[in-house]
């Protein structure tokens, strides 16, 4: 373990780091979707279109995957390997819900004609909801990479940090999603 | 060797962890309950945003463990968040986004 000078871990400090600089990325996205927001010359808009008691349990399952992860990280830090698997593993499928929600949204959203083209509200909620998606979709693979670790025995007290720093990026991608559905689906 | 560091405290038990999910099914739950109760709309906004920084501050401090972590991480975090909220309030501004309606 590799330690900066002042005494912390330096792979956890650069992925606060990480963490930082993800956040002007999503509020580029998020302000661009705010400025064009109400500008759409043509139809569909968000409230004919937004699916409210979808994506409430949408978030409820993200939500309930944040919590997933921190347990697997207690397991893991107390060195209980066959909880771990179970929330690791839990913690990738409710994640794996999230996306398909996502990928039955988008695709219901296209047959009621809203494309990437078709107006301001398509171009800047596909893009800020696609990249949000898209990282769900890295942690999904990176929670399974663990698991796998897991599986095999390689993951014990000492990959600790391993585990925390994972479980980082899917609370940040959680903490996403709550100010994605505050500001695109329930601020219409 | 178990991984700790310095500046670091001992993380949250499950029992504090089970205790923020279920803070934060009510917060959603009251989230979407405030947006379809009629009475509610002229406070719709600032009240979602609330909930939503209610929320946030939650996970960050208890599941990303902020609150027991080095104060160096807060400002890791923090100082391009507020950074992050400045330039979305400003792009708003710059757009028009605050202009009062005729």
């Amino acid at each position: 373990m590799e330690r900066t000078s002042l005494g912390l871990d330096n792979r956890k400090m650069a992925f606060w780091a990480f963490i930082g600089s993800e956040c002007l990325l999503f509020a580029s996205l998020i302000s661009t979707y705010l400025i064009y927001k109400g500008r759409s010359v043509v139809g569909p808009y968000p409230h004919d279109i937004l699916n409210i008691p979808f994506t409430s349990i949408s978030t409820f399952d993200l939500l309930m995957s944040s919590l997933m992860m921190v347990l697997a990280l207690a397991a893991v830090q107390r060195g209980d390997l066959r909880w771990a698997k179970v929330w690791l593993f839990l913690t990738a499928l409710l994640g794996t819900f999230f996306l398909a929600g996502q990928v039955y949204e988008f695709t219901s959203f296209v047959h009621e004609g809203l494309t990437l083209q078709r107006n301001l509200f398509g171009a800047t909620f596909f893009v800020l909801t696609g990249t949000h998606g898209a990282h769900v979709t890295v942690g999904v693979m990176w929670l399974l990479t663990l698991w796998w670790r897991a599986l095999r025995g390689k993951l014990g007290t000492g990959n600790a940090l391993t585990v925390e720093i994972c479980g980082l990026y899917w609370h940040f991608v959680d903490v996403v999603w709550i100010v994605i559905f505050t500001v695109v689906y329930l601020i219409q | 060797m178990p991984e700790s560091h310095a500046g670091e405290h001992a993380h949250p038990t499950a029992g504090v962890y089970l205790r923020v999910a279920a803070v934060l099914v009510i917060l959603t739950v009251i989230e979407v309950g405030v947006f379809y109760v009629p009475a509610f709309h002229p406070v719709l906004v600032p009240t979602l945003l609330f909930l939503s920084a209610l929320k946030f501050t939650l996970v960050v401090m208890f599941y990303m463990h902020l609150k027991m972590d080095s104060r160096f991480f807060t400002f890791l975090f923090g100082g391009p968040l507020l950074l992050a909220l400045v330039m979305t309030m400003g792009l708003m501004f710059l757009f028009g986004a605050f202009a009062l309606k005729k």
